[in-house]
């Protein structure tokens, strides 16, 4: 990302400055262009700081500030966040509980990211057929990824509704009962799952779509040469030709699932018996519900170094496998 | 996952046939054709892509279509059984009902307030900072550029707390500039908004230089007109987010006359399981349908925004 920004850059400073320099510089024209100089130093302050002033208020202290809360034990009321060491971690570390919370939110990234990716690439194949309607159908399934999850929520709550929902009219097609989704434990987080696969599949299918359609078509026409059939096509030579654009989403749809907090805030609330407490809602709870400061605060930062190894990982790949 | 090094070879095999047979002197259009004499009908050969197609389609139209049936549904309609897919009366009742729980012309006005003033903020600080680093000198320019980057790898859910507490500090919990500040840098638009700036012709510029205009009059004059596609879809992506935030308005507000829309819908929820779904469902489609008609007119805009901000999360 930081490398291809500035050949451009280097291209369109040169060309002004070759211009101006064309006769020799006297003394007054040096200082000309150093008062110049200056001013757009005062410019560029005047331009950007209060963009990056911001950015460094809230987004990289409160990195710094989190490492420093999660060393202590405070609850927002006493004067000073007392410092208690590594206890906050010492004590999720040896809690069943948090062990709980990562593996559901393990459950989550998972399942979410896994299913939402190869219904997404299926989709995407279906899309790239071009059958009349397709552009209909693409702004359709994409609809999700713009409305509010709050939103999302309440409506499939409805739906999950044991009385009166729509998934009573699909469980009585089988005949059978439908389980009272967000207040059952076992069926609380696979409702949570599956509209949050609804909610993201839309995104998924149309990254996917743009990478099917950015393929050489001299390949794809290759392959239907040499008489392969389109599933043979499809595995073979379009899904291998996507694998950057299957990286970049697995990686983007990871720290999207971890940070998985409308759904779970207006379904269940983390419940019934923390079945849905991921770690996004552990981090909220702690904080805002129980007023376990530090808690939180080390919560945060387990997530924090997960999504930077995820990150850096994405990093590694990317320099491997973007010149496939 | 297939043994990438046997399919680049394939792959390469394939161009090198392509390319033999485009020296033998039949024309480019020589596989294309041949490749659509073996095809049969479309129709015949995609019967089962519509299908799917429609498929596909109601599986996303039909959970919207209960948010717009539900919510002027009447009571007698929503709870029986076997479900009644179309109303057999439509009213308005469910939407006064959820005037009268809840002050929603409050959560609609805070939601329109954030959501203005936030995307506005945003685009203006995004367009002068990608402006600054597109064409004004800075010592360490570069630098400053690759730190603003990193913020797009901080996790948003991460930082909440610490905003949390500096908003407190400056006495700012329950108020629009608390609602609205933490929101409004934003890295991603800086970045997307300087590489369009950077691509702009240079020819203009040193016209433009030449003239003797100032940065303040090439900004306004010359770059921002030729930017217009990419400036909208910075503030188009910058309004669905404001209007849909929901973690952040949740913690920053306390009373109810200062809650936003997503957050007004839980003051219609009931906790004890007997939730009045008419009402939910009218409160709801206020939520949803002025980012839907956002959605409608500039699907184009929003798609290509929006799935570039995925590399940025959310910032």
């Amino acid at each position: 990302m930081s490398t291809s920004p500035t050949a451009p850059e280097r291209s369109r400073k040169e060309a002004p400055t070759s211009v101006t320099s064309l006769p020799p510089l006297s003394a007054e024209r040096l200082a000309a262009r150093r008062r110049r100089l200056r001013r757009g130093y005062g410019l560029f302050a005047l331009f950007a700081f209060p963009n990056l002033a911001l950015i460094a208020v809230f987004a990289y202290w409160p990195i710094i500030a989190n490492l420093y809360l999660s060393l202590t034990s405070w609850d927002f009321i006493s004067p000073e966040p007392l410092f208690v060491g590594l206890t906050n971690y010492t004590s999720m570390l040896v809690s069943p509980s948090f062990h709980k919370v990562l593996w559901v939110s393990l459950v989550w990234v998972v399942v979410v990211v896994g299913i939402s990716l190869v219904l997404g690439v299926l989709l995407a194949a279906l899309f790239s057929k071009k059958l009349p309607g397709t552009s209909v159908a693409t702004g359709i399934v994409f609809t999700p990824h713009v409305v509010s999850g709050a939103a999302i929520a309440v409506v499939w709550l409805f739906i999950f509704d044991p009385n009166y929902g729509l998934a009573r009219v699909v469980f009585n097609l089988v005949g059978a009962d439908s389980p009272s989704w967000t207040t059952d434990a076992d069926w609380a987080l696979p409702a949570l799952l599956i509209v949050s696969i609804w909610k993201g599949v839309g995104f998924v299918s149309i990254v996917y779509l743009a990478g099917i359609q950015g393929l050489p078509t001299d390949v794809l026409e290759a392959a239907e040469l040499d008489g392969a059939n389109s599933f043979q096509t499809f595995t073979r030579v379009i899904l291998p030709l996507l694998s950057p654009t299957t990286f970049f989403l697995v990686i983007t749809q990871t720290i999207g699932a971890f940070q998985a907090f409308d759904l779970i805030a207006v379904m269940t609330n983390g419940g019934p018996a923390s079945s849905t407490t991921t770690l996004s809602w552990f981090i909220y709870e702690q904080a805002f519900s129980r007023s376990n400061v530090g808690l939180s605060a080390a919560a945060g930062t387990v997530m924090f170094v997960i999504l930077m190894v995820i990150t850096a990982l994405q990093f590694r790949f990317v320099e491997k496998k973007v010149h496939y | 996952m297939a043994d990438p090094t046997t399919t680049r070879t394939a792959a390469e095999g394939d161009q090198r046939a392509d390319e033999s047979v485009g020296r033998t002197g039949s024309t480019s259009r020589g596989p294309a054709s041949s490749t659509r004499r073996r095809r049969p009908s479309p129709l015949r050969r995609s019967w089962w892509g519509y299908l799917l197609l429609i498929a596909v389609g109601l599986v996303f139209l039909i959970p919207l279509y209960m948010l717009l049936s539900t919510s002027f549904k009447t009571n007698g309609d929503i709870y029986s059984w076997p479900m009644k897919w179309l109303p057999s009366e439509l009213t308005f009742e469910n939407m006064r009902e959820a005037w009268r729980i809840a002050p929603f012309g409050a959560f609609i006005k805070n939601s329109v307030i954030v959501t203005v003033i936030g995307a506005t903020l945003k685009v203006v600080l995004a367009v002068f900072a990608a402006y600054a680093f597109a064409f004004l000198p800075f010592p360490g320019k570069k630098w400053l550029f690759v730190v603003m980057l990193g913020a797009l790898m901080v996790p948003g859910h991460v930082t909440l707390l610490v905003n949390y507490i500096t908003m407190g500090n400056m006495g700012l919990i329950n108020t629009y500039a608390g609602l609205i500040l933490p929101g409004v840098a934003s890295a991603f638009g800086t970045f997307l908004l300087r590489q369009h700036f950077m691509s702009l012709p240079a020819e203009v510029f040193e016209a433009a230089e030449v003239d003797g205009c100032g940065h303040l009059r090439r900004l306004i004059s010359f770059t921002l007109p030729m930017s217009i596609p990419a400036v909208v879809t910075v503030a188009l992506v910058a309004v669905i987010d404001e209007w849909n935030n929901f973690v952040w308005p949740l913690i920053i507000t306390n009373s109810v006359n200062m809650r936003t829309l997503p957050i007004g819908l839980m003051y219609l929820k009931s906790n004890d399981g007997l939730t009045n779904w008419g009402v939910l469902m009218s409160g709801t489609l206020i939520v949803v349908l002025p980012m839907l008609f956002v959605f409608l007119c500039a699907q184009r805009y929003i798609v290509s925004g929006l799935t570039g901000a995925a590399a940025g999360n959310g910032r």
